[in-house]
């Protein structure tokens, strides 16, 4: 750029400038790093060699495949497919298993309940929490109170038709009335004291005294004569210090006035046999197995 | 006569405006036209009041009234961006943040993009429109042409931002990462952005100087290329002309392709080729020196602009798009890391001569700060673009980090630099307030940035490792909630450098107004052009 008639030498680096002058910024006449340079090359060759070994440039209906045949897909593919084959044995040996015994052969207990552990991770801890702890209205199932049973049989069965679900109809059903209409404000009240009584809380005695006589009539058909619960009818026990929506006194009317109705997706439709095993028997494993 | 025509555009607009509010189907499009009403009528009013006024002389000189403007808008909106920054890294810290009461508005998600459109377009956009209208005056030695096209370009962004932002409160977007305003909202941007692109241009015609000086042609492509990404990104047909709902044309992975063609290049060329423009000025303004080299200038700035355009499928890499668009993301964006990287070694050696004043002058060292995170992050770019590192670094806390060392550390150290170059020049002062502010805010900044960056590398890298964790048969080990949780402690650190940020910028604009209120005036002769 710079022309032999106009050489404008800067002083600090004795190196010419281009002469231009705008608003006082000149511009020294620098060549271009060397080392700038040949990286700048280097990449470009090895951008081509890059796109020569690899899908890359499109044409008509179609793209360049690339020397190495390479794609994500069948990349991703095959991963999977290395994992399932070596696992392809065992597979089959847990979807065929009894739950009962599983326990019994070690190898496959403990491949069932890591393959379990990642199902449940995977699909489960989103409601149920990842430690599996819960949260409200989302059991907890760590502990060894169970709405429609905590054995083998039972767990498999909840995990496969889930529950009040309406894609399944295998799935576990029950409604508890809601007794808004039903009920006078007197009556949730006393009976809202009875259940605490039962559940060893602090509670006014007189209204659950009257609460009595309501829940013998209205709740002990589900809930059971001792308020102790019935898992054919998923309905929880009362009587234990283990909450499903809470057992405070807010908690407890709303239940009692509108009801409750938790969902779980079935299962059996979206996890594989040997899966729907698995998550059965990391969830025995847990601490409640019956 | 143009009065008389300015009334009927202003009159007919503000009557379209009565009745889309009184039509209106969703309330963010009711409020829009009342403010759109609330604009024109104003705006009739003062045109009426002034129709038989004499025609005043037109003013000599450089125009920098609207520069001066500009100035205390990127002061202001830098703030607000900085802190809806803070408050959503904060919830998503503390969940309870949220607050119930807030709901929706105040929503980590209604939040987000108000944050990513106050930092990039007001902030980032007000001080690129504000520099390169002072640039091109300066390197001109010309006046910015149009008259009050300048003021309408001004003005007529922040109407855009306004639209936008209380837009997205109220739940009107587009869905597009930094494209969410709707239909109406980016129609008035493409009006304001051509007026933008005529000015400049008028202007440079107008110039003294033979040739053309390179943070014009940066400022340039900024302008050109943005309109481009801006009016295909956005081509979307309305749901009703009185409601804010549009429908995309492009749909599935097509959309998606175009979505990140204009995203990268929104970092391309708004982030990059804007703010290189700025500092091809500042930089040797400050440090008294001559831009180091002009033919690395030519060829970073050519290469810089052809490839660029082709390197956003590496947004997305391992989804529906095909492996050959992948590859020539991937490819063309390890290419671009040399020609970023010449903007970088232009204006770090243009201190060639002039290190010393980084003991002396607090501008100077958050020019080189800013250009140590310009190389940084335009290594990393590249560096993340590679398939097998994008697998660990997709979807995680490192691309976020990624982003803010690139608009922290660059683009908010440059602007920061550059408004402390202008207000003293802008309002004829000899020097900022305080200097030693300036230099408190560069402390505070740099750590922020630090801590931010730091801490959304670690938690990046957790989350991507966590994520692809896999027993000896091949079973998944985390849960998504338990990377979540993993992650709690680093989000608390980001958002203490957050902190640090917004109050660096807190004390920059208290400098900056306690400049514009004190001190004796000095006035600035215009630039005589050389030869």
């Amino acid at each position: 750029m710079s022309s032999n008639d106009h050489k404008d030498i800067d002083e600090v680096t004795g190196t010419d400038t281009t002469g231009h002058d705008w608003d006082g910024i000149k511009e020294l006449n620098n060549p271009l790093p060397r080392w700038w340079l040949w990286s700048f090359y280097i990449t470009i060759v090895w951008g081509i060699a890059y796109t020569i070994a690899y899908p890359a440039w499109p044409l008509v209906s179609s793209a360049t495949a690339g020397m190495l045949g390479y794609s994500t897909r069948a990349e991703v593919a095959q991963e999977i497919a290395r994992f399932e084959d070596a696992n392809a044995e065992i597979s089959a040996q847990l979807a065929s298993a009894d739950l009962n015994t599983l326990l019994e052969n070690e190898t496959l207990a403990r491949f069932a309940t890591s393959a379990g552990g990642a199902v449940f991770r995977n699909n489960c801890s989103q409601c149920h929490g990842s430690g599996a702890a819960g949260f409200t209205g989302y059991p907890n199932l760590l502990d060894d109170d169970w709405l429609w049973g905590g054995d083998f049989e039972n767990i498999e069965y909840t995990i496969r038709h889930g529950i009040r679900n309406e894609e399944d109809w295998d799935a576990r059903y029950s409604e508890m009335t809601a007794y808004d209409e039903i009920f006078t404000n007197e009556e949730v009240d006393a009976a809202v004291h009875y259940v605490r009584q039962i559940s060893g809380q602090e509670h006014d005695a007189t209204l659950a005294e009257a609460g009595t006589e309501l829940f013998m009539d209205n709740c002990a058909a589900c809930h059971g004569d001792n308020g102790m619960g019935n898992r054919d009818l998923g309905a929880p026990n009362l009587t234990d210090a283990i909450w499903l929506y809470g057992g405070d006194m807010e908690s407890l009317e709303e239940t009692v006035r509108y009801a409750r109705f938790g969902v779980m997706p079935p299962w059996g439709s979206r996890l594989t046999e040997a899966e729907v095993k698995a998550v059965t028997a990391y969830v025995h494993q847990l601490g409640g197995g019956e | 006569m143009g009065n008389y025509l300015k009334l009927i555009a202003l009159g007919c607009t503000a009557l379209f405006a009565a009745i889309a509010a009184n039509w209106g189907r969703d309330t963010a499009y009711i409020l829009h036209a009342m403010i759109i009403l609330g604009v024109s009528g104003y705006l009739f009013i003062r045109v009426l009041r002034r129709i038989d006024e004499p025609v005043q002389a037109t003013p000599e000189g450089y125009m920098d009234d609207v520069v001066r403007a500009g100035v205390i808008a990127t002061s202001f909106w830098g703030v607000i961006g900085m802190l809806v920054g803070v408050v959503i890294a904060f919830q998503l810290a503390f969940p309870v943040l949220n607050f119930e009461v807030l709901q929706p508005y105040g929503n980590f998600g209604r939040l987000r993009p108000l944050h990513t459109s106050a930092v990039i377009f007001a902030f980032g956009g007000n001080a690129l429109i504000m520099s390169s209208f002072y640039i091109v005056q300066r390197t001109c030695g010309a006046r910015l042409w149009g008259g009050n096209l300048g003021w309408f370009v001004f003005w007529g962004y922040n109407l855009f931002i306004v639209l936008a932002a209380t837009g997205y409160l109220l739940g009107a977007t587009q869905s597009k990462e930094y494209a969410e305003p709707e239909w109406y909202v980016d129609i008035w941007l493409t009006i304001v952005w051509v007026a933008f692109l005529v000015v400049f241009l008028g202007t440079l015609f107008k110039r003294k100087e033979r040739h053309i000086y390179v943070a014009n042609w940066f400022l340039l492509a900024f302008i050109v290329t943005v309109a481009m990404l801006h009016i295909v990104n956005n081509i979307s047909i309305p749901v009703s002309i009185w409601g804010s709902k549009s429908v995309q044309v492009f749909s599935g992975v097509q959309d998606a392709m175009v979505q990140w063609w204009y995203g990268h290049n929104a970092v391309g060329f708004f982030l990059t080729a804007g703010f290189l423009g700025m500092m091809y000025y500042f930089v040797p303004k400050q440090a008294g020196r001559p831009v180091f080299s002009y033919k690395l200038s030519i060829i970073h700035f050519w290469a810089l602009i052809f490839l660029y355009i082709w390197a956003g499928p590496h947004h997305l890499h391992y989804t529906a798009l095909p492996d050959w668009a992948s590859t020539l993301g991937m490819v063309f964006s390890i290419i671009l890391w040399m020609p970023s990287w010449g903007g970088m070694i232009n204006g770090l050696m243009t201190l060639q001569g002039a290190w010393d004043k980084l003991r002396t002058d607090p501008i100077i060292r958050m020019m080189v700060i800013s250009l140590a995170f310009y190389g940084m992050s335009t290594f990393e770019g590249p560096m993340m673009s590679i398939k097998a590192v994008n697998s660990l670094s997709h979807y995680t806390d490192w691309t976020i980090g990624h982003v803010h060392s690139g608009a922290l550390g660059w683009n908010g150290m440059i602007t920061f630099a550059a408004l402390y170059f202008l207000t003293p020049k802008l309002w004829g002062r000899a020097q900022m307030y305080s200097m030693s502010a300036i230099n408190w805010h560069f402390w505070l900044a740099t750590i922020g940035i630090i801590l931010y960056a730091a801490s959304m590398w670690v938690t990046g890298i957790m989350e991507g490792l966590m994520w692809r964790e896999v027993d000896a048969n091949g079973f998944l080990v985390n849960s998504f909630a338990d990377t979540v949780s993993a992650k709690f402690p680093m989000y608390v650190v980001r958002g203490l450098g957050g902190v640090l940020y917004l109050a660096g910028a807190l004390i920059m604009s208290w400098n900056i107004f306690m400049t514009i209120r004190g001190g004796a005036k000095v006035t600035a002769p215009v630039g005589v052009p050389a030869e």
